[in-house]
């Protein structure tokens, strides 16, 4: 019953590999037989992408200095849409629970799937970032740290969302209640991503930034695994 | 002379231990806030810069305190409910949400009024107003969270897993916000540089910020009782209680 000592309790480590090598392998496959899917999913952040302006004005000034801040939360609004399939489909067909059942660790199951996940989704986002930051009119270094920002920023947003998406798991109306659950926790990762441009833009150089993104990677990575293979295990019983 | 505490985990022993301190606690909450308010209100002079707009604060700023302190002790009774798999810790985590929401409001919508006067607008994105809105965001979650889930049991440790992740994140998310104020605003308004506070604004202050604990102690305490019934309600000993008896 205890699931958070449970999913803590020392393991041996030599699982932990095999279980995360095992969980990404199957996941990969599993997104990549289903491309129309991730393809839908990359438009509809290229959308959001283009209204902005149409919303706006396609003034090059304004642009540059709101197209960090726009393709952050489109990248977030497309990381959002996209944590229903990291369990969802698993739960429904209960392969989630003979996943949960199997001797290797959860955790480091969740964990391969988060990675996956981000694979999929934040990974596609970070590297069509370029083509959209041109359509804003942005210059080549403030392109070259929005992408470093999106490919440190969008695992933590896989991580956190991770958490969300199992705690939801089987809920009605689960899709709006993850972004209220969510979203603020996006928050840090949104100034910082997109704070980091501004910074490189304004001459205070996006270090800082950047490494604040770093050190919140590194801490997403530590508890969120496990926090969401607690969540996990909750919706299981 | 040694009291067991652990006595007071099981909801049949806390539940009349609950009733009994809550006329306590209401009563001191009432009294507390009489004298704050006299104080706040009546005694204390008018400010020479603000004029009377700033007795917003003997509101706002213990309702502000209170909106942050209530979510790391909805957080602590969550980790006790997970680590510990006690029933009634998930219920005062549960019990304490709404009244904690409602001191993020009360905080926000008196900075509202107390900025209009005093700002010159209802909203501004300073730092502490962002991360408190955020902060209401938090609680609105986790009472999404518990009423999306029918099992209590499940919407306890789904609860629980969601306010540590919130309360491991308001730190990260009050520096962020912090640090992102200071990049993109001029020092347009600023709370920090108010002139140093009179001792009696100060004294009024402190037992207003007490009033909140009394109150927020009596509105968990009354909300958990209800919660107890409600989820204990096959229990022989609730059917025994003379105010069911009475109801049924």
């Amino acid at each position: 019953m205890n699931t958070a000592a449970a999913t803590m309790s020392p393991v041996a480590t030599d699982t932990v590999w095999p279980a995360i090598r095992w969980a990404v392998a199957r996941d990969l496959k599993l997104a990549l037989r289903s491309r129309t899917e991730l393809a839908v999913q990359l438009l509809f952040y290229v959308i959001v992408v283009s209204l902005f302006p149409l919303a706006t004005s396609p003034e090059k000034g304004l642009l540059s200095t709101m197209g960090p801040g726009v393709l952050w939360v489109a990248a977030l609004l497309a990381s959002l849409l996209s944590l229903p399939r990291l369990f969802a489909a698993d739960f429904a067909d209960g392969t989630l629970e003979q996943i949960a059942l199997s001797p290797y660790p959860l955790a480091a199951l969740v964990f391969g799937k988060i990675i996956a996940h981000w694979l999929t989704t934040g990974l596609p986002v970070a590297v069509l970032a370029p083509l959209l930051g041109l359509q804003y009119a942005m210059d080549g270094e403030a392109l070259f740290v929005l992408t470093a920002a999106l490919a440190i920023g969008t695992p933590i947003l896989s991580l956190l969302g991770a958490i969300g998406a199992a705690l939801t798991l089987g809920l009605r109306a689960s899709g709006s209640l993850l972004a209220l659950l969510i979203l603020p926790l996006y928050v840090p990762v949104l100034i910082f991503g997109a704070g980091a441009v501004d910074a490189a833009r304004a001459g205070l150089g996006a270090d800082a930034n950047l490494s604040l993104l770093g050190a919140g990677l590194i801490l997403a990575i530590i508890g969120a695994p496990f926090a969401a293979a607690a969540a996990v295990r909750i919706a299981l019983d | 002379m040694s009291t067991n505490w652990f006595r007071y985990a099981s909801p049949a022993t806390f539940y009349p231990l609950a009733g009994t301190l809550v006329p306590w606690f209401a009563a001191g909450a009432a009294v507390l806030t009489a004298i704050g308010l006299y104080i706040g209100l009546v005694a204390a002079p008018t400010d020479f810069q603000q004029g009377d707009a700033y007795r917003i604060i003997f509101l706002h700023v213990p309702a502000a305190w209170m909106s942050m302190f209530l979510y790391v002790v909805m957080a602590g009774w969550s980790a006790l409910a997970l680590g510990y798999n006690t029933r009634l810790s998930a219920m005062m985590a549960q019990a304490i949400a709404p009244t904690g929401a409602l001191m993020t409001l009360i905080a926000l919508t008196s900075g509202a009024f107390w900025g209009r006067p005093t700002w010159g607008t209802y909203w501004a994105w300073d730092a502490r107003m962002t991360s408190e809105l955020i902060l209401l965001f938090l609680y609105l979650g986790v009472i999404a969270l518990r009423n999306a889930i029918e099992d209590p049991r499940r919407a306890d440790r789904a609860c629980g897993v969601l306010a540590l992740t919130g309360v491991v994140n308001i730190p990260i998310i009050y520096f962020s916000v912090q640090w992102w104020n200071t990049l993109h605003q001029g020092a347009t308004v600023s709370l920090t540089k108010s002139p140093a506070m009179a001792s009696i604004m100060l004294a009024s202050m402190l037992v207003m910020a007490f009033a909140a604990w009394f109150y927020a102690i009596a509105a968990s305490l009354a909300r958990v009782r209800t919660i107890i019934v409600e989820r204990e309600r096959g229990a022989a000993w609730i059917a025994a209680l003379p105010e069911v008896r009475g109801a049924a």
